[in-house]
């Protein structure tokens, strides 16, 4: 089974391979479709032999021996609850993609077809990374071939557009190299034997505790990577021109894939790494969740173009799922992880939907349609169905996401005020205006344009590709247990663990002297200055 | 038989200079260049072959002290001549096309090798001057290549006048110090160091010489014009081989010669690396020509070399020496592509304009280009991103996180520059037909071999890290010159 993981891992390279032998378009589609359809299959497998009930070690675990003499780097890949569903995830995404661009590529095909299988490899290796050098190396290998996606097979404004989206998104990684260098030598001062160790389950465990000041610069480098990713409001503005900008399929895995890696980085590195901070900094985080949550909406609902007002309901999302983890408990974390894979399935079918109406009519504004529902009665239907998953109507996907994330949200010891919880469903009303206008102006009143009058259809491939969405709207509507039973213990495990390191380390802070300010922000009196004063 | 052993020791190099000296005769009297290519290969392979299996030897001194062997000097020769034979090896074609195929610039090119194997080598100052001045005068001459054309002129000139006035500088510093120790050899000085005024001001000066060398922020002013102005694959080589001679003798000089009690060395060389590493980036950002963007970036990654250099820890050192292997890898590639490209005629294909469209044209010299740049941007999986990483590593392992800091933003920013060659290729369309030369198989070869070894060495680079640590491990003052 290890070894069934890495060749999911790394048959999209093998495809490449195949590309560059092949020098044919027709092959270099077939090859691609059918390694990403390969990799999925065998990723089911992976699915069906994972115990739920396993507690602690991730499963199919691979380890490699270290790369350098006394320093523990090495490359550790496995899946556990926290990374199993977006990873299947990512490899049901990877033969929808491809299918998506069938027909809408053409120029460059072997190039194109290549990035799209090497970002998969480097989406799937981001999730199923244990070891955080391992873990930052796909991170950032995702970016070359989404540069490549956007500046080449873009729109107008694609240079501009994915020049900032690298630029901005590497210099949050690039800060959070040095928080982990640097975490890695922390880690490896108090273990026997090596100097450096990023081995993400010593570091998660209690074994191994950080200091509060520490602690909250490296939570602020490694934050400040994640958020830029996610994105978290002030950090989103790399996003709308890098969606609009990129080809369908881009959108698709930008919205549905990559900014995923920021929330599960949230989740996977900060959360047990860095608990004491992550508490501390909760009520914050989650008040620019909630901000990011308004706004999203409200400029959502101004835009002129399906794809930007998609971008930014993204926007919006994405701070739910943000506010999910922020809140610290088994629901909301739940609902968080259950709501990136609602994200990824509604989001990602929006995209393909404005995909294939912009194949069309080379156009995306909302405008240039109005009343096509008549002339395209099954791309309505689809259209509706994405359109009120992504709303979170009962049924479908988004409500159990967001439902589980305020609940959670509601209930929070970690963040207490419920303002929180109330405007965050302000969220959800904005959605419904936002989504439910637009897709009114699309696609129903009367006929505006005459060249709409003949549009095509959704042809075989078209319905073939949003179907397995569709049904897993569905599906995680009516019975998310489902899907959250792969999570359940992994999730209970990691907050007990990590609520216990936190008060751990509290107390003996409390030993220690501290500066100022930390004492401040932690609430921690220092108990040696505290006894001599009573004296 | 003594003297056998010291020819053994310094065997390389001995290979080098003679070969460069039989092909200077060859020159003069037959005129025979495909001649003196072979002498050229076939010296420089062997004396890398017999470089690399001294890397895994003994070390020690030889020359009456003159020079020491294996360990860092080995590895140091070994980058030396790798830069030395990948640049002969893509030479040919290109000075071929520019017709300026001259058999003495292979023999100058010998002679320089020679001249950095002894700076890499060297135990003595005066070792260390006689080193510098061969590869210093080679270079001069050859930056001046293309004479019939302005730049050309222009970089030759420059480059004399700023290195011989940097040379000044190295050899006051070097006299000073003799007269604060009585002696020249490094062991020896390092042995009678002290915080006395005239062993200061000696050692500052010496480093300021290294500083041109090596063009660190503010002694700099001189590499974009000579990178420029000389020939592409000649630039290669400078910016490769003659640069990672310059830090492996600073590097032995710092570690071995100048105690730390004297003066607070590390917090000089931590100015002059941000200094180096903000000027250089940001200069480079706005720079239109290839040339000058690469001579920008040399800059810039020698700020990142003496960030190791100031961590002033065995594993800043050995994290400095990979850097140095990493690159020279990508940078000889860089080059390489761009030298291929400005053999397009009609156009000047140093400008970054002209490179409209051509990653599509030309698909493979297209990725391999974007693949050095990705690398000397640090982006990992590739040999660039762990050259940095270990040399930020050790600057955070020595508590100097501010600088680690800085050079990563510095790099974040770098990435702007390091794109844009890729928006040209990719991303614009062509605006001029051109018919391109086919590049020859040793062209390509030499070209796909760099770029096999920025992967391999991204991925695989613990055996070799290994390997530099073991030079510093244990007692490594000591055992680095001591026989």
């Amino acid at each position: 089974m290890q070894l069934l993981l890495n060749i999911c891992i790394y048959l999209p390279l093998a495809g490449i391979a195949g590309i560059l032998v092949a020098r044919n378009d027709k092959a270099t589609k077939w090859i691609s479709l059918v390694t990403t359809a390969l990799t999925f299959l065998l990723s089911l497998l992976l699915i069906f032999n994972f115990d739920i009930s396993a507690s602690g070690t991730a499963q199919f675990l691979t380890e490699g021996a270290p790369i350098i003499e006394g320093m523990d780097i090495k490359y550790l890949v496995g899946l556990d609850g926290l990374s199993l569903l977006l990873f299947m995830l990512t490899t049901l995404m990877g033969p929808i993609v491809i299918l998506s661009s069938w027909n809408s590529v053409k120029k460059h095909l072997a190039g194109y077809y290549a990035m799209l299988l090497l970002l998969q490899t480097a989406s799937m290796g981001v999730f199923a990374s244990l070891d955080l050098i391992v873990f930052y190396v796909f991170f950032e290998l995702s970016l070359i071939p989404m540069y490549f996606l956007i500046g080449i097979w873009g729109g107008e404004g694609r240079i501009h557009a994915t020049v900032k989206f690298f630029i901005y998104t590497l210099v949050g990684s690039l800060i959070m190299l040095v928080g982990l260098i640097y975490l890695g030598y922390d880690a490896g001062s108090v273990m026997e034997g090596v100097r450096f160790s990023t081995d993400w389950r010593f570091l998660s465990s209690g074994a191994y505790q950080i200091g509060l000041v520490e602690q909250t610069y490296l939570f602020a480098a490694f934050a400040l990577a994640f958020c830029i990713k996610v994105p978290l409001f002030p950090f989103h503005t790399w996003l709308p021109y890098a969606h609009t900008e990129a080809p369908t399929a881009g959108s698709v895995v930008l919205a549905a894939i990559m900014l995923k890696m920021g929330t599960y980085g949230l989740l996977r590195v900060c959360l047990p790494i860095f608990p004491n901070a992550f508490a501390e900094f909760a009520p914050y985080m989650g008040a620019l969740a909630v901000v990011g949550i308004i706004y999203g909406a409200l400029v959502a609902m101004v835009q002129k173009d399906v794809k930007k007002l998609v971008a930014y309901s993204s926007v919006s999302h994405l701070g739910f799922v943000v506010l999910g983890l922020f809140a610290v408990n088994t629901i909301s974390v739940q609902g968080a992880l259950l709501q990136m894979v609602n994200h990824g399935l509604s989001t990602g079918a929006l995209f393909l939907i404005v995909g294939m109406i912009y194949d069309r009519r080379h156009t995306r504004m909302i405008d240039d349609f109005g009343g096509i529902a008549k002339v395209i009665p099954v791309f309505a239907v689809m259209f509706m169905i994405a359109t009120l998953a992504s709303i979170g109507l009962p049924g479908l996907n988004g409500f159990i996401g967001e439902f589980l994330i305020l609940n959670g949200a509601f209930n929070s010891e970690i963040i207490p005020q419920n303002a929180f919880a109330v405007f965050a469903a302000l969220g959800v009303i904005l959605a419904a205006v936002y989504m439910l206008w637009m897709y009114q102006r699309v696609m129903f009143g009367p006929l505006k344009h005459k060249v709409n009058e003949k549009l095509q259809d959704l042809n075989a491939r078209e319905i073939g590709i949003l179907v397995p969405l569709v049904i897993l709207m569905f599906w995680i509507g009516i019975r998310p247990v489902d899907f959250t039973q792969y999570s359940e213990v992994q999730v209970n495990e990691l907050l007990e663990a990590s609520q216990e390191k936190r008060l751990a380390i509290e107390q003996s802070a409390k030993a220690e002297e501290l500066p100022e300010w930390a004492s401040a922000l932690y609430d921690v009196t220092n108990e040696l200055a505290s006894q001599t004063k009573n004296r | 038989m003594n003297y056998l052993n010291d020819l053994n020791a310094f065997l390389p190099g001995v290979i080098a200079g003679a070969a460069g000296l039989i092909a200077l005769l060859i020159d003069s009297y037959k005129d025979d260049h495909d001649g003196i290519y072979g002498l050229t290969i076939i010296s420089l392979v062997a004396s890398l072959s017999l470089s690399i299996i001294d890397m895994f030897g003994p070390v020690g001194e030889a020359w009456s002290g003159m020079i020491t062997y294996g360990g860092v000097s080995a590895f140091g020769n070994t980058v030396v001549l790798f830069g030395a034979l990948f640049c002969v090896l893509i030479s040919r074609e290109y000075l071929k096309a520019i017709e300026h195929d001259d058999g003495e610039v292979y023999a100058l090119v010998l002679i320089a090798t020679s001249g950095m194997l002894a700076l890499a080598s060297a135990n003595n100052l005066i070792m260390i001057f006689v080193g510098l001045e061969t590869m210093s005068i080679c270079l001069y001459v050859l930056a001046g290549l293309i004479k019939e054309r302005k730049t050309g002129a222009e970089a030759a000139l420059k480059y004399f006048l700023l290195g011989a006035f940097s040379t000044g500088f190295l050899l006051y510093g070097m006299a000073l110090l003799y007269g604060a120790t009585g002696t020249l050899s490094i062991p020896e000085i390092a042995q009678a160091a002290n915080t006395d005024v005239l062993f200061v001001v000696g050692a500052g000066l010496l480093l300021i010489g290294f500083f041109f060398k090596i063009s660190a922020v503010p002694f700099h002013m001189w590499t974009p014009d000579v990178y420029q102005g000389t020939p592409t694959t000649i630039t290669a080589y400078m910016a490769t081989a003659s640069k990672s001679a310059s830090f492996v003798a600073l590097i032995l000089i710092v570690s071995k010669m100048i105690p730390a009690e004297t003066a607070d060395w590390s917090n000089v060389l931590q100015v002059i690396a941000i200094f180096t590493m903000i000027v250089g980036n940001v200069i480079a950002l706005v720079q239109d020509n290839m040339k000058r963007m690469l001579a920008y970036s040399s800059i810039a990654h020698a700020g990142y070399l003496l960030v190791g250099l100031a961590a002033a820890t065995p594993e800043g050192y050995s994290a400095v020496l990979f850097y140095l292997l990493a690159y020279s890898i990508m940078n000889i590639g860089a080059f390489g592509i761009v030298a291929y490209y400005e053999r397009q005629q009609g156009l000047d294909f140093t400008d970054i304009n002209n490179y409209a469209g051509l990653g599509f044209k030309r698909p493979i010299m297209g990725v391999m280009l974007s693949l050095f740049l990705f690398s000397l941007a640090g982006i990992p999986p590739l040999v660039g991103f762990f050259g940095k990483y270990l040399v930020f590593a050790a600057a955070i392992n020595a508590g100097m996180i501010g600088l680690a800091v800085v050079g990563v933003l510095a790099s974040a920013a770098s990435v702007y520059y390091y794109l844009r060659p890729m928006v040209y290729m990719y991303f614009r369309e062509p605006h001029k037909d051109v018919s391109f030369v086919q590049a020859g198989t040793v062209y390509k070869a030499t070209l796909i071999v760099l770029a096999i070894m920025t992967i391999y060495f991204g991925v695989a680079f613990g055996g070799l890290h290994d390997l530099l640590s073991s030079y510093y491990s244990g007692d490594w003052v000591a055992s680095s010159f001591m026989p």
